[in-house]
Protein backbone atom coordinates (compact mmCIF):
# COMPACT_ATOMS: atom_id res chain seq x y z
CA UNK A 1 0.00 0.00 0.00
CA UNK A 2 2.74 2.62 0.79
CA UNK A 3 4.54 2.17 -2.18
CA UNK A 4 1.90 3.26 -4.43
CA UNK A 5 2.69 7.15 -5.66
CA UNK A 6 0.33 7.73 -7.79
CA UNK A 7 -3.22 6.66 -7.62
CA UNK A 8 -5.09 7.74 -10.13
CA UNK A 9 -9.22 6.86 -9.61
CA UNK A 10 -12.20 7.51 -11.90
CA UNK A 11 -10.62 10.47 -13.39
CA UNK A 12 -12.46 11.85 -16.26
CA UNK A 13 -11.62 15.05 -18.03
CA UNK A 14 -14.12 17.06 -20.87
CA UNK A 15 -13.00 19.61 -23.12
CA UNK A 16 -15.57 22.33 -23.68
CA UNK A 17 -15.64 23.28 -27.23
CA UNK A 18 -17.48 26.27 -28.89
CA UNK A 19 -18.83 22.82 -31.09
CA UNK A 20 -19.68 20.65 -28.29
CA UNK A 21 -17.73 18.91 -25.74
CA UNK A 22 -15.11 16.21 -25.97
CA UNK A 23 -14.83 13.82 -23.74
CA UNK A 24 -10.63 13.84 -23.43
CA UNK A 25 -10.57 11.14 -20.76
CA UNK A 26 -13.12 8.36 -19.60
CA UNK A 27 -12.64 6.54 -16.41
CA UNK A 28 -9.08 6.16 -16.25
CA UNK A 29 -7.80 3.65 -12.95
CA UNK A 30 -4.32 3.70 -12.41
CA UNK A 31 -1.76 2.89 -9.73
CA UNK A 32 1.86 3.28 -10.18
CA UNK A 33 4.22 1.51 -7.91
CA UNK A 34 7.05 3.07 -5.97
CA UNK A 35 10.17 3.20 -8.87
CA UNK A 36 8.20 2.07 -11.69
CA UNK A 37 8.62 2.56 -15.43
CA UNK A 38 5.48 3.18 -16.89
CA UNK A 39 5.15 3.36 -20.52
CA UNK A 40 1.88 5.12 -22.38
CA UNK A 41 1.08 4.31 -26.00
CA UNK A 42 -1.77 5.53 -28.04
CA UNK A 43 -2.73 7.43 -31.17
CA UNK A 44 -2.88 10.84 -31.24
CA UNK A 45 -6.13 12.57 -29.39
CA UNK A 46 -6.16 9.80 -27.60
CA UNK A 47 -5.45 11.92 -24.27
CA UNK A 48 -2.46 10.38 -23.64
CA UNK A 49 -0.58 14.02 -23.16
CA UNK A 50 -3.86 15.29 -21.26
CA UNK A 51 -3.25 12.47 -18.31
CA UNK A 52 0.18 13.40 -18.06
CA UNK A 53 -0.67 17.03 -17.82
CA UNK A 54 -3.08 16.60 -15.23
CA UNK A 55 -0.88 14.49 -13.18
CA UNK A 56 1.98 17.26 -13.72
CA UNK A 57 -1.06 20.01 -11.84
CA UNK A 58 -0.69 22.13 -15.14
CA UNK A 59 -3.92 21.09 -15.70
CA UNK A 60 -6.36 20.95 -13.21
CA UNK A 61 -10.06 21.19 -14.38
CA UNK A 62 -10.76 17.67 -13.92
CA UNK A 63 -13.26 15.01 -12.38
CA UNK A 64 -12.20 12.07 -10.42
CA UNK A 65 -9.47 11.87 -7.82
CA UNK A 66 -5.61 12.03 -8.65
CA UNK A 67 -3.34 11.28 -5.78
CA UNK A 68 0.49 11.63 -5.22
CA UNK A 69 1.68 10.05 -1.92
CA UNK A 70 -2.22 10.09 -1.15
CA UNK A 71 -2.23 14.18 -1.09
CA UNK A 72 -4.29 15.45 -4.05
CA UNK A 73 -2.74 17.22 -7.14
CA UNK A 74 -3.85 21.14 -6.95
CA UNK A 75 -1.09 22.19 -9.27
CA UNK A 76 2.39 22.25 -10.48
CA UNK A 77 5.08 21.26 -8.06
CA UNK A 78 8.91 20.03 -7.51
CA UNK A 79 7.90 16.67 -6.57
CA UNK A 80 6.57 16.12 -10.62
CA UNK A 81 9.67 16.37 -13.07
CA UNK A 82 7.96 17.52 -16.62
CA UNK A 83 9.73 16.86 -19.67
CA UNK A 84 8.11 18.24 -23.08
CA UNK A 85 8.43 17.19 -26.66
CA UNK A 86 10.97 20.07 -26.93
CA UNK A 87 13.99 21.04 -24.69
CA UNK A 88 12.85 24.25 -23.69
CA UNK A 89 15.57 25.72 -22.39
CA UNK A 90 16.32 29.05 -21.21
CA UNK A 91 18.11 30.41 -24.60
CA UNK A 92 19.93 32.88 -22.89
CA UNK A 93 21.48 30.66 -19.68
CA UNK A 94 24.39 28.60 -20.31
CA UNK A 95 23.73 24.76 -19.46
CA UNK A 96 24.37 24.85 -16.21
CA UNK A 97 22.74 27.63 -15.33
CA UNK A 98 19.74 26.06 -17.73
CA UNK A 99 20.09 23.02 -14.82
CA UNK A 100 19.99 25.18 -11.77
CA UNK A 101 17.28 27.58 -13.60
CA UNK A 102 15.48 29.03 -10.46
CA UNK A 103 18.17 27.73 -8.20
CA UNK A 104 21.36 29.37 -7.51
CA UNK A 105 24.63 27.89 -8.66
CA UNK A 106 26.32 29.71 -5.55
CA UNK A 107 24.52 27.10 -3.58
CA UNK A 108 27.60 24.20 -3.07
CA UNK A 109 24.98 21.94 -2.82
CA UNK A 110 23.52 23.14 -5.99
CA UNK A 111 26.62 23.45 -7.41
CA UNK A 112 27.68 19.87 -6.55
CA UNK A 113 24.15 17.95 -7.94
CA UNK A 114 24.29 20.10 -10.77
CA UNK A 115 27.88 18.75 -11.68
CA UNK A 116 27.11 15.51 -10.77
CA UNK A 117 24.09 15.27 -13.39
CA UNK A 118 26.18 17.26 -15.90
CA UNK A 119 27.86 13.87 -15.88
CA UNK A 120 24.83 11.82 -15.86
CA UNK A 121 23.59 13.30 -18.78
CA UNK A 122 26.86 12.77 -20.10
CA UNK A 123 27.35 17.07 -20.92
CA UNK A 124 31.14 17.05 -19.40
CA UNK A 125 32.44 19.89 -21.35
CA UNK A 126 29.66 21.91 -22.45
CA UNK A 127 28.55 23.82 -19.24
CA UNK A 128 29.23 27.27 -20.48
CA UNK A 129 27.50 26.59 -23.59
CA UNK A 130 24.52 28.20 -24.74
CA UNK A 131 21.67 26.33 -25.63
CA UNK A 132 22.07 27.52 -29.53
CA UNK A 133 25.12 25.40 -29.32
CA UNK A 134 23.92 22.39 -28.81
CA UNK A 135 22.12 19.10 -30.85
CA UNK A 136 18.39 18.66 -30.25
CA UNK A 137 19.86 15.19 -27.84
CA UNK A 138 21.89 17.66 -26.21
CA UNK A 139 19.45 19.94 -25.47
CA UNK A 140 16.71 17.37 -24.39
CA UNK A 141 19.54 15.60 -21.96
CA UNK A 142 19.83 19.00 -20.30
CA UNK A 143 16.06 19.11 -19.62
CA UNK A 144 16.17 16.22 -18.61
CA UNK A 145 18.92 16.95 -16.23
CA UNK A 146 17.15 20.08 -15.21
CA UNK A 147 14.01 18.28 -14.27
CA UNK A 148 16.20 15.53 -12.08
CA UNK A 149 17.83 18.05 -9.99
CA UNK A 150 14.66 18.87 -8.01
CA UNK A 151 14.90 15.02 -7.49
CA UNK A 152 11.34 14.60 -8.70
CA UNK A 153 9.48 11.81 -7.03
CA UNK A 154 7.98 10.80 -10.57
CA UNK A 155 9.53 12.49 -14.02
CA UNK A 156 6.60 12.95 -16.50
CA UNK A 157 8.05 12.42 -19.52
CA UNK A 158 5.37 13.93 -22.97
CA UNK A 159 7.22 12.45 -26.06
CA UNK A 160 10.41 13.62 -25.27
CA UNK A 161 12.53 11.68 -27.87
CA UNK A 162 9.81 12.05 -30.30
CA UNK A 163 11.54 15.14 -32.26
CA UNK A 164 15.22 13.08 -32.62
CA UNK A 165 16.65 10.98 -35.29
CA UNK A 166 16.82 7.26 -34.66
CA UNK A 167 19.89 7.26 -33.35
CA UNK A 168 20.01 9.72 -30.92
CA UNK A 169 16.89 8.50 -29.50
CA UNK A 170 18.33 4.83 -28.80
CA UNK A 171 20.95 6.48 -27.33
CA UNK A 172 18.93 8.58 -24.69
CA UNK A 173 16.54 5.60 -24.22
CA UNK A 174 19.67 4.35 -22.36
CA UNK A 175 20.95 7.43 -20.77
CA UNK A 176 17.33 7.42 -19.03
CA UNK A 177 17.45 4.09 -18.27
CA UNK A 178 20.61 4.10 -16.82
CA UNK A 179 19.12 7.42 -14.58
CA UNK A 180 16.25 5.35 -13.38
CA UNK A 181 18.24 2.39 -12.54
CA UNK A 182 20.55 4.78 -10.89
CA UNK A 183 17.73 7.19 -8.91
CA UNK A 184 14.48 4.80 -9.03
CA UNK A 185 13.07 8.12 -10.04
CA UNK A 186 9.30 6.80 -10.83
CA UNK A 187 8.67 7.05 -14.76
CA UNK A 188 5.48 8.11 -16.36
CA UNK A 189 6.72 8.13 -20.03
CA UNK A 190 3.99 9.35 -22.89
CA UNK A 191 5.05 7.66 -27.09
CA UNK A 192 4.00 7.11 -29.79
CA UNK A 193 6.58 4.89 -30.74
CA UNK A 194 5.67 1.06 -30.22
CA UNK A 195 9.43 0.11 -29.93
CA UNK A 196 10.38 2.75 -27.47
CA UNK A 197 7.21 1.97 -25.44
CA UNK A 198 8.36 -2.02 -25.06
CA UNK A 199 11.84 -1.00 -24.45
CA UNK A 200 11.53 1.39 -21.44
CA UNK A 201 7.97 -0.01 -20.22
CA UNK A 202 7.63 -1.80 -17.29
CA UNK A 203 3.97 -2.01 -17.99
CA UNK A 204 3.08 -0.36 -21.29
CA UNK A 205 -0.50 1.32 -20.97
CA UNK A 206 -2.74 1.58 -24.53
CA UNK A 207 -4.85 3.59 -24.75
CA UNK A 208 -8.02 4.20 -27.23
CA UNK A 209 -9.50 7.71 -28.36
CA UNK A 210 -12.64 9.16 -28.75
CA UNK A 211 -13.07 9.20 -25.13
CA UNK A 212 -9.77 8.92 -24.77
CA UNK A 213 -9.91 5.85 -22.29
CA UNK A 214 -6.83 2.92 -21.08
CA UNK A 215 -7.77 -0.14 -23.42
CA UNK A 216 -5.23 -2.41 -21.65
CA UNK A 217 -2.44 -2.74 -19.48
CA UNK A 218 0.21 -4.88 -20.33
CA UNK A 219 2.90 -5.96 -18.07
CA UNK A 220 6.50 -6.31 -19.58
CA UNK A 221 8.58 -9.24 -18.00
CA UNK A 222 12.14 -8.39 -19.89
CA UNK A 223 15.00 -7.73 -17.80
CA UNK A 224 17.11 -4.76 -18.03
CA UNK A 225 19.32 -3.97 -20.35
CA UNK A 226 16.90 -5.36 -22.99
CA UNK A 227 17.97 -6.50 -26.38
CA UNK A 228 15.51 -4.94 -28.98
CA UNK A 229 16.59 -8.06 -31.93
CA UNK A 230 16.56 -10.84 -29.26
CA UNK A 231 13.62 -13.32 -29.50
CA UNK A 232 11.23 -12.47 -26.40
CA UNK A 233 11.76 -8.95 -27.06
CA UNK A 234 10.20 -9.52 -30.85
CA UNK A 235 7.56 -11.41 -29.36
CA UNK A 236 6.15 -9.01 -26.51
CA UNK A 237 6.53 -5.78 -29.58
CA UNK A 238 4.35 -8.05 -31.81
CA UNK A 239 1.80 -8.59 -28.85
CA UNK A 240 1.88 -5.05 -28.05
CA UNK A 241 1.31 -4.74 -31.46
CA UNK A 242 -1.48 -6.48 -31.68
CA UNK A 243 -3.04 -4.68 -28.99
CA UNK A 244 -2.53 -1.78 -30.65
CA UNK A 245 -4.62 -3.23 -33.79
CA UNK A 246 -7.32 -4.18 -32.13
CA UNK A 247 -7.38 -0.32 -30.88
CA UNK A 248 -7.35 1.18 -34.40
CA UNK A 249 -9.51 -1.18 -36.24
CA UNK A 250 -12.90 -0.71 -34.96
CA UNK A 251 -12.17 3.20 -35.28
CA UNK A 252 -11.19 2.59 -38.87
CA UNK A 253 -14.74 0.77 -39.03
CA UNK A 254 -16.64 4.00 -37.75
CA UNK A 255 -15.05 6.14 -39.89
CA UNK A 256 -13.14 8.28 -37.46
CA UNK A 257 -9.40 7.53 -38.83
CA UNK A 258 -6.81 9.95 -37.63
CA UNK B 1 30.52 37.64 -37.84
CA UNK B 2 30.53 33.74 -39.04
CA UNK B 3 34.15 33.65 -38.59
CA UNK B 4 33.31 34.69 -34.63
CA UNK B 5 30.19 31.89 -34.66
CA UNK B 6 32.44 28.81 -35.54
CA UNK B 7 34.96 30.29 -32.49
CA UNK B 8 31.87 29.93 -30.38
CA UNK B 9 30.96 26.15 -31.31
CA UNK B 10 32.02 23.93 -28.67
CA UNK B 11 34.36 21.88 -30.08
CA UNK B 12 37.69 23.96 -30.05
CA UNK B 13 40.21 23.77 -32.78
CA UNK B 14 43.97 23.24 -32.64
CA UNK B 15 45.87 27.10 -31.70
CA UNK B 16 47.61 27.39 -34.80
CA UNK B 17 44.56 27.52 -36.37
CA UNK B 18 42.39 29.70 -33.95
CA UNK B 19 45.16 32.06 -34.78
CA UNK B 20 45.08 32.20 -38.24
CA UNK B 21 41.19 32.77 -37.93
CA UNK B 22 42.00 35.56 -35.52
CA UNK B 23 43.97 37.03 -38.20
CA UNK B 24 41.77 36.77 -40.92
CA UNK B 25 38.84 37.55 -39.05
CA UNK B 26 40.61 41.05 -37.98
CA UNK B 27 41.46 41.72 -41.80
CA UNK B 28 37.89 41.03 -42.76
CA UNK B 29 37.15 43.57 -39.77
CA UNK B 30 39.14 46.13 -41.19
CA UNK B 31 38.07 45.61 -44.65
CA UNK B 32 34.09 46.08 -42.89
CA UNK B 33 35.35 49.40 -41.37
CA UNK B 34 37.17 50.50 -44.73
CA UNK B 35 33.81 49.70 -46.87
CA UNK B 36 32.08 51.80 -44.38
CA UNK B 37 34.04 54.85 -44.77
CA UNK B 38 34.72 54.33 -48.94
CA UNK B 39 31.61 56.78 -49.81
CA UNK B 40 31.79 59.37 -47.21
CA UNK B 41 35.21 59.81 -48.38
CA UNK B 42 34.82 59.97 -51.82
CA UNK B 43 31.96 62.49 -51.57
CA UNK B 44 33.85 64.81 -49.03
CA UNK B 45 36.79 64.96 -51.80
CA UNK B 46 34.56 65.87 -54.40
CA UNK B 47 32.97 68.25 -52.04
CA UNK B 48 36.55 69.87 -51.48
CA UNK B 49 37.56 69.67 -55.15
CA UNK B 50 34.13 71.92 -56.36
CA UNK B 51 34.72 74.41 -53.22
CA UNK B 52 38.29 74.78 -53.86
CA UNK B 53 37.73 75.53 -57.92
CA UNK B 54 34.98 77.95 -56.39
CA UNK B 55 32.45 76.13 -58.25
CA UNK B 56 30.09 76.73 -54.70
CA UNK B 57 28.61 79.63 -52.94
CA UNK B 58 30.47 79.26 -49.65
CA UNK B 59 27.54 80.93 -47.68
CA UNK B 60 25.37 78.05 -48.72
CA UNK B 61 28.01 75.26 -49.00
CA UNK B 62 31.51 75.82 -47.11
CA UNK B 63 34.13 73.62 -48.40
CA UNK B 64 34.81 71.21 -45.86
CA UNK B 65 38.28 72.51 -44.86
CA UNK B 66 36.76 75.74 -44.25
CA UNK B 67 33.91 73.40 -41.32
CA UNK B 68 37.23 72.01 -40.40
CA UNK B 69 39.16 75.02 -39.87
CA UNK B 70 35.51 76.88 -37.88
CA UNK B 71 35.79 73.60 -36.07
CA UNK B 72 39.36 73.60 -34.69
CA UNK B 73 38.21 77.24 -33.68
CA UNK B 74 35.45 76.10 -31.86
CA UNK B 75 37.12 73.97 -29.90
CA UNK B 76 40.01 76.27 -29.00
CA UNK B 77 38.19 78.63 -27.40
CA UNK B 78 35.96 76.38 -25.53
CA UNK B 79 32.71 77.05 -27.22
CA UNK B 80 31.87 73.63 -28.64
CA UNK B 81 32.76 71.81 -25.74
CA UNK B 82 30.58 73.47 -23.51
CA UNK B 83 27.45 73.91 -25.50
CA UNK B 84 28.34 70.15 -26.35
CA UNK B 85 28.48 69.35 -22.14
CA UNK B 86 25.18 71.15 -21.85
CA UNK B 87 23.13 69.74 -24.33
CA UNK B 88 25.32 65.81 -23.57
CA UNK B 89 23.35 66.95 -20.03
CA UNK B 90 19.69 67.72 -21.16
CA UNK B 91 19.54 64.60 -23.56
CA UNK B 92 20.44 62.40 -20.59
CA UNK B 93 18.46 63.88 -17.74
CA UNK B 94 15.49 63.41 -20.54
CA UNK B 95 16.47 60.12 -21.70
CA UNK B 96 16.65 58.64 -17.79
CA UNK B 97 13.06 60.32 -16.89
CA UNK B 98 11.77 59.26 -20.08
CA UNK B 99 13.07 56.09 -21.13
CA UNK B 100 12.77 54.92 -17.41
CA UNK B 101 9.19 55.75 -17.22
CA UNK B 102 8.42 54.24 -20.53
CA UNK B 103 9.88 50.98 -19.20
CA UNK B 104 8.09 50.92 -16.41
CA UNK B 105 4.76 51.86 -18.45
CA UNK B 106 5.96 49.00 -20.76
CA UNK B 107 6.70 46.43 -18.22
CA UNK B 108 3.13 47.72 -16.67
CA UNK B 109 0.78 47.42 -19.18
CA UNK B 110 2.56 44.79 -20.70
CA UNK B 111 1.97 42.60 -17.27
CA UNK B 112 -1.86 43.17 -17.51
CA UNK B 113 -4.53 43.18 -20.29
CA UNK B 114 -6.65 45.66 -17.64
CA UNK B 115 -4.06 48.01 -17.62
CA UNK B 116 -3.36 48.23 -21.24
CA UNK B 117 -7.17 48.58 -21.89
CA UNK B 118 -7.29 51.29 -19.25
CA UNK B 119 -3.79 52.67 -20.60
CA UNK B 120 -2.96 52.04 -23.81
CA UNK B 121 -5.21 53.60 -25.97
CA UNK B 122 -4.59 57.29 -24.26
CA UNK B 123 -0.85 56.72 -24.53
CA UNK B 124 -0.57 55.65 -27.89
CA UNK B 125 -2.67 59.27 -29.12
CA UNK B 126 0.15 61.42 -27.08
CA UNK B 127 2.39 59.31 -28.88
CA UNK B 128 1.64 61.18 -32.39
CA UNK B 129 1.86 64.55 -30.80
CA UNK B 130 4.60 66.19 -32.51
CA UNK B 131 7.40 68.46 -30.86
CA UNK B 132 6.71 71.30 -32.28
CA UNK B 133 3.18 71.24 -31.36
CA UNK B 134 3.87 70.43 -27.66
CA UNK B 135 7.25 73.36 -27.38
CA UNK B 136 5.09 76.31 -27.33
CA UNK B 137 2.32 74.57 -24.49
CA UNK B 138 5.61 73.19 -22.35
CA UNK B 139 7.22 76.82 -22.73
CA UNK B 140 4.20 78.43 -21.40
CA UNK B 141 3.66 76.25 -18.67
CA UNK B 142 7.25 75.57 -17.21
CA UNK B 143 8.95 78.87 -18.85
CA UNK B 144 12.26 79.06 -20.96
CA UNK B 145 14.07 76.89 -18.21
CA UNK B 146 15.65 74.23 -18.10
CA UNK B 147 12.22 72.23 -16.87
CA UNK B 148 10.46 72.98 -20.50
CA UNK B 149 13.38 71.24 -22.15
CA UNK B 150 14.10 67.69 -20.26
CA UNK B 151 9.96 67.62 -20.26
CA UNK B 152 10.28 67.30 -23.82
CA UNK B 153 12.72 65.32 -24.36
CA UNK B 154 11.49 62.96 -21.94
CA UNK B 155 8.55 63.25 -23.89
CA UNK B 156 9.67 62.21 -27.22
CA UNK B 157 11.69 58.98 -25.25
CA UNK B 158 8.94 57.61 -23.77
CA UNK B 159 7.19 56.44 -26.36
CA UNK B 160 10.02 54.14 -28.20
CA UNK B 161 10.99 52.70 -24.66
CA UNK B 162 7.57 52.32 -23.72
CA UNK B 163 6.11 50.42 -27.16
CA UNK B 164 9.02 48.10 -27.53
CA UNK B 165 9.17 47.16 -23.56
CA UNK B 166 5.45 46.52 -23.87
CA UNK B 167 6.04 44.01 -27.51
CA UNK B 168 8.82 42.20 -25.50
CA UNK B 169 6.80 41.24 -22.73
CA UNK B 170 3.94 40.61 -24.74
CA UNK B 171 6.54 38.45 -26.91
CA UNK B 172 7.77 35.89 -24.01
CA UNK B 173 7.38 32.24 -25.72
CA UNK B 174 4.36 30.99 -23.80
CA UNK B 175 5.91 27.42 -23.82
CA UNK B 176 8.66 28.59 -21.49
CA UNK B 177 5.86 30.56 -18.90
CA UNK B 178 5.13 26.61 -18.87
CA UNK B 179 8.48 25.28 -18.00
CA UNK B 180 8.71 28.45 -15.63
CA UNK B 181 5.30 26.79 -13.98
CA UNK B 182 6.56 23.03 -13.79
CA UNK B 183 10.09 24.59 -12.06
CA UNK B 184 7.63 26.41 -9.96
CA UNK B 185 9.24 29.58 -10.17
CA UNK B 186 8.25 32.69 -7.70
CA UNK B 187 6.85 35.03 -9.29
CA UNK B 188 9.62 37.55 -8.98
CA UNK B 189 11.48 34.44 -10.27
CA UNK B 190 8.97 34.68 -13.37
CA UNK B 191 9.92 38.63 -13.89
CA UNK B 192 13.77 38.42 -13.00
CA UNK B 193 14.65 35.28 -14.41
CA UNK B 194 12.13 34.38 -17.86
CA UNK B 195 10.49 38.13 -18.48
CA UNK B 196 13.05 40.52 -18.43
CA UNK B 197 15.81 38.24 -20.07
CA UNK B 198 13.43 37.36 -22.85
CA UNK B 199 12.31 40.90 -23.62
CA UNK B 200 15.84 42.23 -23.40
CA UNK B 201 16.28 42.78 -27.22
CA UNK B 202 13.38 44.42 -27.40
CA UNK B 203 14.27 46.61 -24.53
CA UNK B 204 17.35 47.70 -26.13
CA UNK B 205 15.70 48.33 -29.22
CA UNK B 206 13.91 50.66 -27.13
CA UNK B 207 16.87 52.02 -25.43
CA UNK B 208 18.61 53.25 -28.99
CA UNK B 209 15.12 54.46 -30.42
CA UNK B 210 15.07 56.47 -27.30
CA UNK B 211 18.02 57.92 -27.58
CA UNK B 212 17.65 59.11 -30.87
CA UNK B 213 14.85 60.31 -30.30
CA UNK B 214 16.09 62.25 -27.36
CA UNK B 215 18.61 64.00 -29.71
CA UNK B 216 15.91 64.77 -32.04
CA UNK B 217 13.82 66.58 -28.99
CA UNK B 218 16.82 68.39 -27.49
CA UNK B 219 17.38 70.56 -30.60
CA UNK B 220 13.78 71.75 -30.92
CA UNK B 221 13.59 72.56 -27.49
CA UNK B 222 16.75 74.00 -27.62
CA UNK B 223 15.98 76.19 -31.05
CA UNK B 224 13.13 77.37 -28.86
CA UNK B 225 14.59 79.72 -26.76
CA UNK B 226 17.90 78.98 -25.51
CA UNK B 227 21.12 80.18 -24.93
CA UNK B 228 23.37 77.34 -24.67
CA UNK B 229 23.68 74.42 -26.00
CA UNK B 230 24.57 72.83 -29.35
CA UNK B 231 20.75 73.54 -30.65
CA UNK B 232 21.24 77.36 -29.61
CA UNK B 233 24.90 77.43 -31.52
CA UNK B 234 23.45 76.35 -34.58
CA UNK B 235 20.24 78.89 -34.73
CA UNK B 236 22.34 81.24 -33.39
CA UNK B 237 24.61 80.93 -35.92
CA UNK B 238 22.18 80.61 -38.36
CA UNK B 239 20.85 84.09 -37.80
CA UNK B 240 24.46 85.44 -38.69
CA UNK B 241 24.67 83.40 -41.95
CA UNK B 242 27.78 81.94 -40.08
CA UNK B 243 27.15 78.32 -42.53
CA UNK B 244 30.40 76.73 -41.19
CA UNK B 245 29.23 76.99 -37.26
CA UNK B 246 26.04 74.96 -38.43
CA UNK B 247 27.79 72.63 -40.36
CA UNK B 248 29.62 72.03 -37.34
CA UNK B 249 26.76 71.85 -35.35
CA UNK B 250 25.53 69.51 -37.10
CA UNK B 251 28.55 67.03 -37.70
CA UNK B 252 28.54 67.26 -33.80
CA UNK B 253 24.74 65.83 -33.46
CA UNK B 254 25.60 63.16 -35.92
CA UNK B 255 29.14 62.14 -34.92
CA UNK B 256 27.76 61.85 -31.12
CA UNK B 257 24.39 60.17 -32.03
CA UNK B 258 26.20 57.19 -33.90
CA UNK B 259 28.59 57.18 -31.07
CA UNK B 260 26.11 56.88 -28.17
CA UNK B 261 24.17 54.25 -30.83
CA UNK B 262 27.23 52.09 -31.49
CA UNK B 263 27.84 52.69 -27.34
CA UNK B 264 24.19 50.67 -26.83
CA UNK B 265 24.98 48.48 -29.84
CA UNK B 266 28.17 46.85 -27.91
CA UNK B 267 26.64 46.69 -25.01
CA UNK B 268 23.38 45.08 -26.28
CA UNK B 269 26.29 42.38 -28.32
CA UNK B 270 27.74 41.48 -25.02
CA UNK B 271 24.04 41.07 -23.12
CA UNK B 272 22.58 38.87 -25.98
CA UNK B 273 24.95 36.71 -26.87
CA UNK B 274 22.98 34.06 -26.63
CA UNK B 275 20.90 34.89 -29.39
CA UNK B 276 20.46 33.10 -32.46
CA UNK B 277 19.16 34.73 -35.05
CA UNK B 278 19.97 35.53 -38.69
CA UNK B 279 23.14 37.95 -38.62
CA UNK B 280 23.13 39.00 -42.13
CA UNK B 281 25.57 36.95 -43.71
CA UNK B 282 25.14 35.26 -47.36
CA UNK B 283 23.42 38.14 -49.15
Amino acid sequence: MTSEVLVIDDLNKVFSAPTGNVVALEHIQLKVQQGEFITIIGPSGCGKSTLLKIVAGIDTEYEGSVTLHGKPIEGPSIEKGFIFQEPRLFPWLTVEKNIAANLSLKNPEVRKKVDELIELVRLQGFEQSYPRELSGGMAQRVAIARALLRNPDVLLLDEPFGALDAFTRSHLQEVLLDIWQKNRTTMLFVTHDLDEAVFLGQRVIIMNPRPGHIRNILPIGLPFPRKRASHSFQELRHIVLKEFEKVEEPLLDQGAGI
Amino acid sequence: MLEARIENTATSPSIKRKKQRQRRGLSIQITNAMLGVLLPVVLITIWEIAGVMGALNPILLPAPSMILQEFINLSASGELASHLGISAWRALLGFLLGGGLGLAAGIWVGFSIKTERLLDPSLQMLRTLPHLALAPLFILWFGFGETSKILLIAKGSFFPMYVNTFLGIRSVDGKLFDVARVLHFTKWQLISKLIVPASLPNIFLGVRLSIGVAWLGLVVAEMMGSTSGVGFMINDARSFSLTTVVFVGIIVFAVVGKLTDSLVKLLEKRLLRWQDSFKGGGF
